[in-house]
């Protein structure tokens, strides 16, 4: 199956992010393929590079990088929401691209599910 | 509209469910421009008004006082982007005392389970 994800809050105060990442993890694992997750609202903070938490703590931003490179997840931050936000390139951790809400239409009319983490 | 150049062939029912209150947090200001979008890609769109997310089309929404831009105006014209369905759940106007006279347009009022229905028919749900 050809899943989208859809994640809304921002990573380390909420779990949506963690489940987000699990549920991307878990669904490659068992073969189906993640065409995409879209950052929008607070969701765009799991872009940010300068991201810091202590080692002892999971880095999400890391994290969400490492599954980009390694299973060709197209990691995609709503452009207004991360401008909003000063989410910008120069912040912008490797795999993740700055683009427009048409990208999350896009994975809800192609993918075959559409799935959201958030409140 | 956006950068895409994505022309899709195929139309799919997408829901937005709007739960939030339109101001305190940013969600129903920013979904409201996922609606938008939706419609410019020629989609089958609905709206969804729930929770207290009905406080979003109240009438006589009066901002300045918390420094806010009111953007219930931008639900009057959705019209004009063929986003016509516009749902609001019964149960969650009746529990915060609002009628149908109180809103900024025409919706259709259904009961929570006439909108489960519409709600499993669809293709795309999208909630916040």
């Amino acid at each position: 199956m050809k899943f989208g994800i859809l994640v809304n809050e921002g990573p380390f105060t909420h779990q949506a992010s963690d489940s987000a990442y699990q549920f991307a993890k878990a669904a490659i694992a068992k073969g189906h393929e993640v065409m995409r997750v879209f950052f929008y609202h607070d969701g765009v903070n799991n872009a940010n590079k300068l991201a810091e938490p202590p080692t002892d703590d999971r880095n999400l931003v890391k994290l969400w990088s490492e599954l980009a490179a390694e299973h060709n997840v197209d990691l995609v931050v709503c452009v207004a929401a991360a401008l909003r936000r000063g989410i910008k390139d120069d912040v912008l951790a490797p795999g993740f691209r700055i683009s427009g809400l048409g990208q999350l239409i896009e994975a809800g009319i192609v993918g075959d599910r559409l799935v959201t983490f958030g409140d | 509209m956006e950068e895409d150049d994505f022309n899709p062939e195929v139309v799919k029912r997408f829901m937005f469910v709007n739960r939030k209150a339109p101001y305190g947090t940013v969600y129903a200001l920013e979904s409201l421009e996922t609606v938008l979008i939706s419609a410019a890609f020629d989609q089958d769109v609905s709206v969804v008004f729930a929770d207290d997310g009905v406080f979003q089309l109240k009438k006589g929404q009066d901002t300045p006082g918390i420094n806010m831009k009111n953007f219930s105006p931008t639900f009057r014209a959705l019209d004009g982007y063929d986003v016509e369905k516009l749902y609001v759940e019964k149960e969650s106007l009746e529990a915060r005392g609002l009628t149908e006279d109180d809103l900024l347009v025409d919706v259709e009022v259904l009961s929570s389970k006439e909108l489960s229905k519409i709600m499993a028919a669809q293709d795309v749900v999208i909630s916040n």
